[in-house]
C-alpha cells in the first residue's frame, strides 16, 4: 500500500500506527473466539442434526453472565489506559521534543487553499510545505473560510482549522521525503482540490529554499490578501512570497472578533455573491 | 408587491439543469401514471378511506414501509450516482454533462451524498422502524391500539411530508444543501451557502423530527400503561424492550436537533449570530448540539435491531433467549452510554487531552454491553435446534460484520488512532458497517419474520436467501475497499482525486460491490412479488408459521383489525410458548368469550395539519410570509378543532366479533 496511515514517516505518525494496531489486536482476541464460537454453534446445532443435545430450557446461570460482562469488560479497561496515556502522549497541542528548535508555520486555510507563513523567516507559500527533516514543526491553525482539517497522513494527526479559533499541532519527519497534505472537512465546492505538497528536506537545502524565496519577486501585503487569496479558487497552483506584512495572520484571526456594525465588514466572503 | 406574494421565488427557481428536469419529470409522470391507475380501478374512496384517514398502527405500520421502501430506492439511487462519479473522475479523465470531471460538477456531487446521508437515516431506517414497531410492538404486549391513535397517524403523515419536502428541490429551486448530512455551519451559514438548499434541509427535518418526536411519547406511553395483565417490565419481549429504550432517546434527542436546526435557520433568515464565526457566534456549538443528538440517532436505528435479532434467535433456536436480565440491562447500558459519548465526532477540535479521552474511554465502554449482547445470541443457540430461514441467515450476516464494523468504532473511540482516521473513508466504512448490518439487516430480518402475521402468507425463502447472499457479497465487495482506502489516506466526500493517489481500482471494486447490492434489492421486488402471486402455497393458516414465542403469535394471520378477540394474558416470559406447553394453543383448546371492542375512528385530521405545515415550511424556505402565517393559522386550528371532536370513537359488538373471529379461522 503506497502512502498513507501504514507508511509513517514521523514519531507522531508512528506512534498512531502503532496504536492501530495493538488495539486491533486486543479485539481481535475476543472477536475471534467470538465468531468462531458463532459459527461452531451454528453447525452443530442446526435443525438437520438430530444427534445434537437439544433443551429449549436453558437459559444459563448468573455466574456465565458475569463472565459475559468481565470478558469485554477486560479488553476495554486494557484500552481504556491506553487510550488515556495515548491521548495525552499524542495532545497535537503538546510540543515535540526534539534537539533541533523548532520551525514554527502559521496556517490559514482558505476557500480553497491553504496559506502558510513562516514568521520567523518572513515568507509566506500557497499549498506548498517545506521544512527540514528531524526538526519539530509546529503549526498554529486558523480559517479565513468554512471548518476545515489539516492533516498530512504519513506525518499524522489532522486537525481543525477554524475562523475566528486558533488550534496548534506538532508534526516531524524523520526523512527527507515528499507528502501530500489535504483538507478532510467539507468545506465547500473546491473542497476535494484542497491538497498542498509538504517537503521534508535537509537543512542545507532548506537554507537554499528559503533564499531562494527571499530573492523572488511577489510580497504578501494584507492588499494583495484581500485581492488574490481570500476570493474563492479551485485547484490553486502552489506559489510563494518573499515577504509577508508581519501582523497578517492576528489580522485574519481578529477579523471576526469585531462587534457586529450596521453594515458588514469588507472583505468578507459570500458577502458579495 | 411581487416579492410579497412570491418571496423569493423567481424564474430561476424552476428546473433547467439536467437532473431537475429528469427528476420533476419522473415525479410528475409517475404521479400522473400513479393517479391515472387509481382513478381507473375507482379506488381513491377506498384509500381514503381505508388507508390514508385510518388510526390502525397496522395500517400506518404498511404505510410506513411503503414509504420507506419508497426512499430506500431513492436513496440507493444517490449512493450509485456518488460511486459512478468516484469511479470515473480521476486525474485527466473527461468530464460528461457539462462536469469539468467525471460527470458531476461538485456542488451537484456535495448535494447527492447530502441527501443520500439525510434520506438513509431520517426516511428509510427511521420509516422501517416506526413502521415494525407499529405493527408489532402493540400484538406483542397484548393491546389493540397506540396509546394515542391520532398522534400516531398525525406522526406519519409529518414523516410522510418531510419525505416529500425534501424532493421538492427538483421541482422548485433545483438546489439541495451541499454541505453534508448534518450541515455544520459556518458552511451551512447564509455567508457561504446562500441559497435555499440548507434551508429545504431545516425543514425537511423539522417536519420528520416532529414525527419521530410525536411517536417516541406515543409508543412510550403504549409500552408503560398498556400491556396485558401480568406482563410485568421484566417479562416483556424484548423487542419492546430495545423499542422502549430506542423511543426514550428519541423523545430526549430529537428536541435538540429541532432546536438547533431551528436556530440555525434564525442565523439563515432573521441575519442572528448563534453559529456564525462573526459577532459572536459560535459553530463549535453547533457542532456539540447536532452530536448531542447525533449520536443518540445511532443508537435509536441499531437499538431496535438488537431487539429483533433477540426475538428471531431465540424463535429459530427454538430456544429461551439466554441471559434476559443481562439482555435489559445491557440495552439499558447502551442507551444510557449514548448521552455520553457525543465528543468523539469531533476529537480533532482540539478540546484538549482531558477532555478527548474522557469521551474515548466512555465510548469504549459501550462496547462492553455490546459484545455481551452478541454472547447472549450465540448462547442462545448453543442446545438449540435452528432453523436456518432468510431472518436467521440476516442474524448470521449481522453478527459477522457487526463485530468488525464495532471493531473498527472501538479503533475510531481511541483519539490518537481517530487523529488519523478521522474523516477518511474509514470512517465511512465503519458506520456503513453498523448501520446495513444492524439497522438495515435487522429490518429485512423483522419484515421476513413478521411478514406471515400482518400479510397472512409467507415470503418466498429460496429468493429471500439469494437476496441475502447478494447482500452481504456486496457489501463486502464495497466496503472493504473503503476501509482499505481510508489507511491510504482518502479523505471522505472526494468529487474528484489525482491518479497518483492509486485510490481509482479501489473505487471501482466498491462500485461493482454496489451493483451486487442493487442486485439483492431486485431480488428483496422479485422476492416480493413472486411470493404475492404464489400465496395460496404459503398461506398461514395456524397464526403461528415459526412456532413463535410471544403474543404476537397468539392471533390469526393477517391479525384482525382489534388485534385480540380475547386480550390473551401474560404470566411469564415467551407467554405464548408457555400457553403451547400448557396445552391453550391452537386455538380450538382455547375458550373464548367474546366481548365488545372499542377502537378509534379515522380521522383526516393528521393530513391537514401536516399539510399546513408542509405549506408554513414552504414559505419559511422561500421567504413567503404570508404563505407562513397560512400554514401557522391552519395547524393550530387543525389542533383547536380536533380537540373538541369528542367522537373519537366506536364499538365493535360481541356478536361482530364472533362472527370475524368464525371466519377468520375457518381456512
Amino acid at each position: 500500500m503506497p502512502g498513507g496511515v501504514f507508511d509513517p514517516q514521523g514519531p507522531i505518525a508512528l506512534y498512531e500506527r502503532n496504536l492501530i494496531i495493538l488495539a486491533v489486536a486486543l479485539m481481535l482476541l475476543v472477536a475471534i473466539p467470538m465468531l468462531i464460537l458463532l459459527y461452531t454453534f451454528a453447525w452443530k446445532y442446526r435443525a438437520g442434526n438430530k444427534k445434537a443435545k437439544y433443551d429449549p430450557e436453558h437459559v444459563g446461570g448468573a455466574w456465565r453472565q458475569l463472565l459475559w460482562w468481565a470478558i469485554p469488560a477486560v479488553i476495554i479497561v486494557a484500552i481504556a489506559i491506553i487510550n488515556w496515556q495515548s491521548t495525552h502522549a499524542l495532545d497535537p497541542f503538546k510540543p515535540i521534543a526534539s534537539n533541533n528548535p523548532p520551525l514554527t508555520v502559521e496556517v490559514v486555510a482558505l476557500q480553497w487553499k491553504w496559506l502558510f507563513i513562516y514568521p520567523a523567516q518572513g515568507i509566506a507559500t500557497v499549498n506548498f510545505l517545506e521544512f527540514p527533516e528531524q526538526t519539530p514543526v509546529h503549526f498554529i491553525l486558523t480559517a479565513d473560510a468554512p471548518m476545515s482539517s489539516f492533516w498530512i497522513p504519513e506525518l499524522g494527526s489532522q486537525i481543525y482549522a477554524m475562523s475566528a479559533m486558533q488550534t496548534q499541532l506538532s508534526l516531524e519527519a524523520s526523512s527527507t521525503g515528499e507528502y501530500i497534505g489535504k483538507d478532510t472537512e467539507i468545506n465547500g465546492a473546491g473542497y476535494a482540490g484542497m491538497t498542498f505538497t509538504a517537503k521534508s528536506v535537509s537543512q542545507n537545502d532548506f537554507n537554499a529554499w528559503l533564499a531562494s524565496v527571499k530573492n523572488s519577486s511577489n510580497t504578501l501585503t494584507l492588499a494583495e490578501y484581500n485581492s488574490v487569496l481570500l476570493p474563492p479558487s479551485t485547484y490553486a497552483p502552489s506559489s510563494t512570497y518573499s515577504s509577508v506584512d508581519p501582523g497578517l495572520y492576528d489580522t485574519i484571526l481578529m477579523k471576526y472578533m469585531i462587534p457586529p456594525t450596521s453594515t458588514p465588514p469588507a472583505n468578507m466572503p459570500g458577502m458579495t455573491m | 408587491m411581487t416579492h410579497f406574494i412570491l418571496g423569493d421565488l423567481t424564474w430561476a427557481a424552476l428546473p433547467h439543469a439536467w437532473y431537475t428536469i429528469g427528476a420533476t419529470g419522473t415525479i410528475f409522470v409517475g404521479g400522473i401514471v400513479v393517479m391515472a391507475v387509481i382513478t381507473y380501478y375507482k379506488k381513491w374512496k377506498w384509500l381514503w378511506k381505508e388507508w390514508f384517514t385510518s388510526t390502525d398502527p397496522k395500517k400506518i405500520g404498511i404505510m410506513y414501509i411503503v414509504m420507506a421502501s419508497v426512499m430506500l430506492f431513492r436513496g440507493g439511487l444517490d449512493a450509485m450516482m456518488i460511486w459512478l462519479q468516484q469511479s470515473i473522475s480521476v486525474g485527466n479523465a473527461p468530464g460528461y454533462l457539462g462536469a469539468p470531471s467525471g460527470y458531476l460538477d461538485a456542488s451537484h456531487f456535495q448535494q447527492i451524498f447530502t441527501s443520500h446521508g439525510d434520506i438513509m437515516v431520517f426516511f428509510v431506517t427511521m420509516g422501517f422502524f416506526f413502521g415494525l414497531m407499529n405493527l408489532i410492538v402493540p400484538l406483542q404486549i397484548g393491546a389493540r391500539d397506540l396509546a394515542f391513535p391520532f398522534l400516531n397517524s398525525l406522526g406519519f403523515w409529518l414523516y410522510v411530508a418531510g419525505a416529500v419536502f425534501i424532493n421538492m428541490f427538483f421541482v422548485i429551486g433545483g438546489e439541495f444543501a451541499a454541505s453534508g448530512w448534518l450541515s455544520l455551519p459556518p458552511l451551512s451559514e447564509i455567508m457561504y451557502s446562500p441559497g435555499t438548499g440548507v434551508d429545504y434541509w431545516i425543514w425537511s427535518l423539522q417536519l420528520s423530527g416532529l414525527g419521530s418526536l410525536l411517536g417516541g411519547i406515543n409508543f412510550i406511553v403504549t409500552i408503560i400503561k398498556m400491556r396485558v395483565k401480568g406482563m410485568t417490565l421484566m417479562k416483556m419481549p424484548l423487542f419492546t424492550w430495545t423499542s422502549l429504550c430506542s423511543m426514550a432517546l428519541v423523545v430526549a434527542a430529537f428536541p435538540v436537533l429541532t432546536i438547533t436546526t431551528l436556530l440555525l435557520w434564525y442565523d439563515r433568515f432573521f441575519g442572528m449570530h448563534f453559529f456564525t464565526t462573526t459577532a459572536g457566534g459560535n459553530p463549535m456549538l453547533y457542532v456539540n448540539l447536532i452530536w448531542m443528538w447525533g449520536h443518540p440517532e445511532v443508537y435509536i436505528l441499531v437499538i431496535p435491531a438488537f431487539g429483533i435479532f433477540s426475538e428471531i434467535v431465540a424463535t429459530f433456536s427454538g430456544k429461551k433467549i439466554f441471559g434476559y436480565v443481562s439482555m435489559v440491562c445491557a440495552v439499558i447500558c447502551i442507551t444510557l452510554l449514548s448521552f455520553m459519548v457525543w465528543l468523539h465526532h469531533f476529537f480533532t477540535m482540539g478540546a484538549g487531552a482531558d477532555v478527548d479521552a474522557f469521551f474515548g474511554i466512555m465510548t469504549g465502554i459501550i462496547a462492553i454491553p455490546t459484545a455481551v449482547q452478541i454472547f447472549n445470541w450465540i448462547a442462545t443457540m448453543f442446545r438449540g435446534r435452528i432453523r436456518f430461514t432468510t431472518p436467521m441467515m440476516y442474524f448470521m450476516g449481522f453478527v459477522s460484520l457487526f463485530t468488525f464494523g464495532g471493531m473498527a468504532g472501538v479503533l475510531l473511540s481511541i483519539p490518537g488512532a481517530d487523529f488519523e482516521l478521522h474523516n477518511s473513508l474509514f470512517l465511512v466504512a465503519h458506520f456503513h458497517t453498523m448501520i446495513v448490518s444492524a439497522a438495515l439487516f435487522g429490518i429485512f430480518a423483522g419484515i421476513t419474520y413478521w411478514f406471515p402475521k400482518i400479510m397472512g402468507f409467507k415470503l418466498n425463502e429460496k429468493i429471500g436467501r439469494r437476496a441475502f447472499w447478494l447482500w452481504i457479497v456486496g457489501f463486502f465487495v464495497s466496503f472493504t475497499p473503503l476501509y482499505i482506502l481510508g489507511f491510504m489516506g482518502a479523505t471522505r466526500r472526494l468529487d474528484y482525486y489525482a491518479t497518483a493517489t492509486g485510490y481509482q481500482p479501489f473505487f471501482i471494486t466498491a462500485g461493482i460491490g454496489v451493483c451486487i447490492i442493487a442486485a439483492g434489492v431486485l431480488m428483496q421486488v422479485w422476492q416480493v412479488v413472486v411470493s404475492v402471486r404464489e400465496r395460496k402455497d404459503n398461506m398461514d393458516t395456524t397464526g403461528d408459521p415459526w412456532d413463535g414465542r410471544t403474543l404476537e403469535w397468539a392471533t390469526s394471520s393477517p391479525v384482525p383489525f382489534y388485534d385480540f378477540a380475547k386480550k390473551p394474558e401474560a404470566d411469564s416470559r415467551d407467554a405464548f410458548w408457555e400457553m403451547k406447553k400448557r396445552g391453550e394453543w391452537p386455538r380450538a383448546t382455547a375458550r373464548t368469550e367474546y366481548e365488545d371492542i372499542e377502537l378509534s375512528k379515522n380521522t383526516g385530521m393528521a393530513i391537514y395539519l401536516s399539510g399546513f405545515f408542509f405549506l408554513f415550511s414552504f414559505g419559511a424556505v422561500w421567504h413567503i410570509i404570508w404563505l407562513m402565517a397560512l400554514g401557522f393559522v391552519g395547524c393550530i386550528a387543525c389542533v383547536i378543532i380536533r380537540s373538541f371532536d369528542d367522537d373519537t370513537e366506536y364499538v365493535i359488538p360481541a356478536a361482530e366479533v364472533e362472527k370475524m373471529e368464525t371466519l377468520a379461522w375457518k381456512k
